[in-house]
């Protein structure tokens, strides 16, 4: 078994549910994040238009987060999850350092890393990840990609030519894709980021683990 | 290729989550810093002993307390980065072997070990012949724990500018560029005129080659990589270049100056003045290079 995710951008309308509803059942603390939706505006007023991308984990088959962690917390599941054992982390940060979707965050109440998890835990269970279950308008297909009767392979298999990954150039084998992703959704480098100008909010940086 | 992107597309962040501060700041800066002293040191006492071991015996000790106090120094700072420090037994009980600062750790301590018998032959047993065999190991154990540095930033796969072959050049560069100028600092005027020379040399040529490596990659990096070349706009015109202009300065550009005015006038006071230089400057030059792609947005 090897699962897998996929978001179709062309569904997604920024609603943030999945973002609220991992920050929930995961109990994520404030300042940091499992899963976001960024907004990027494209074009002149008044023919503009405004892209949603939700991004979290990418659970690579060859993940640099794993390899780099010294301690092992970071470990691959039978399924095919990258999963964090919180209890064994030291908090070294390497991690953080070399996944290139900068996924990671060291958790300011326990100091020790932590990431999306394809909310492995409801997954023993077999429930599907709680942003799934959150999006209104199913933009989000989580499945087996080993299986080709899945949802997710089928969706692959039915957009052939616009199913994309992030940063394919790292070699990661990302198990994430996207549906109508493009440069400006998928690349941090295309689009311009004003910062102090975001909506909404005038902090640009965040505190790494809680403190300076 | 971005920046024809955004002009064509005007594409703007309109909503996200504010970007993570600095992940491995001055602390890190400070732990490589204190490392290539704590090896540099190693690599120069060897090369002394073996080259002009009539002249440069009473290096024995104080190169040994050195090594140890730097490479204390180091430890110290790799320990207090952590955000679990009392859980720094987890690498040697829970080993995972592809990552680099397991090896760092593992070689690290084993050459803490090296330089405690190496001290205890020369101060408790005044042992000229034990040293010297267990220097021969000890020197062998300091390459890895020089080059592992190198290794965690090669597998650091977010950070594009730091790439193996140049980082690991680095690291060694490093460690002889700060372990000569730290032998010029401790040998003061007992050095004969052929150590003098041959130290001013080795701070010389890792200064050229290592300022050689870093005008190669501000030139032909951005060529390679799209990431790259964002990354050194923090150097070239952005808020590090100034602090990269001093590093570079400091740590090899006045250095190979005044290794060459102190070769022609067989002055060793110029050379001391090189050595501070370098040791300053390898400690800015480091950490702008650290700091400068942990200010790219990864996603
Ligand atoms: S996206 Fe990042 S955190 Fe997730 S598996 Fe890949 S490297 Fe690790
Ligand atoms: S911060 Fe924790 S999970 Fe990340 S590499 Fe270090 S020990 Fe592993």
């Amino acid at each position: 078994m090897q699962l897998g995710f996929l978001v179709d951008l062309r569904l997604c309308m920024g609603c943030k549910g999945c973002e609220i509803a991992c920050k929930v059942e995961n109990e994520v603390p404030l300042s940091t994040w499992r899963l976001r939706v960024k907004y990027v505006d494209v074009g002149a007023f008044p023919e503009t238009k405004r892209t949603f991308t939700p991004l979290r984990c990418n659970h690579c088959a060859n993940a640099p987060c794993e390899r780099i962690c010294p301690v092992s917390a970071l470990h691959y599941l039978e399924n095919g999850i990258v999963n964090i054992d919180k209890e064994r982390c030291i908090g070294c940060a390497g991690c953080v350092m070399a996944c290139p979707y900068g996924a990671i965050y060291i958790d300011p109440q326990t100091q020790t890393a932590d990431k999306c998890t394809y909310c492995a835990h409801r997954v023993a269970s077999s429930m599907m990840p709680s942003c799934v279950v959150a999006c209104p308008v199913e933009a989000n297909i989580f499945g087996d990609l080993d299986d080709p009767m899945s949802s997710i392979s089928k969706y692959i298999q039915s957009h052939q030519g616009n199913v994309q990954v992030r940063k394919v150039e790292k070699g990661t084998d990302p198990h994430h894709f996207y549906v109508g992703g493009g440069n400006v959704t998928l690349n941090p480098l295309a689009s311009v980021r004003e910062e102090g100008h975001n909506l909404f909010n005038n902090i640009t940086h965040l505190p790494v683990g809680g403190h300076h | 290729m971005a920046h024809e992107m955004i002009a064509a597309s005007n594409a703007i962040v309109t909503l996200d989550v504010a970007l993570p501060g600095i992940v491995w700041g001055w602390i890190i800066t400070m732990n490589m810093w204190a490392k290539s002293i704590g090896t540099g040191i190693i690599f120069l006492a060897f090369y002394l002993l073996k080259k002009h071991p009539e002249q440069t015996g009473f290096i024995r000790f104080p190169v040994v307390a050195i090594s140890i106090v730097f490479i204390h120094i180091f430890l110290f700072f790799t320990v207090i980065d952590l955000h679990q420090m009392f859980r720094f037994w987890h690498i040697f009980f829970y080993p995972h072997l592809t990552s680099a600062i397991t090896i760092g750790a593992w070689m690290a301590t084993g050459f803490v070990g090296m330089l405690l018998g190496m001290a205890y032959a020369i101060y408790m047993k005044k042992d000229e012949a034990l040293y010297d065999k267990l220097l021969n190991y000890t020197v062998l154990l300091a390459v890895p724990v020089t080059l592992y540095t190198a290794g965690l930033m090669a597998q650091s796969t977010a950070r594009e500018l730091w790439q193996m072959p140049t980082e690991s050049a680095q690291m060694i560069l490093a460690a002889l560029l700060a372990g000569s100028a730290m032998m010029i600092l401790l040998g003061g005027n007992k050095f004969s005129d052929a150590v003098k020379k041959d130290l001013a040399i080795v701070l010389g040529l890792a200064a050229a080659a290592s300022f050689i490596l870093y005008m190669a990659e501000l030139i032909f990096g951005p060529m390679k990589a799209e990431e790259v070349a964002a990354v050194l706009h923090y150097v070239k015109g952005g808020e590090y270049t100034i602090m990269f202009w001093i590093g570079q300065v400091m740590a090899f550009l006045l250095p190979m100056t005044l290794v060459c005015l102190s070769l022609k006038n067989q002055s060793y006071y110029l050379l001391k003045i090189a050595a501070v230089s370098a040791l300053v400057g390898l400690w800015v030059s480091k950490h702008v290079w650290l700091v400068i792609p942990q200010l790219l947005p990864m996603s």
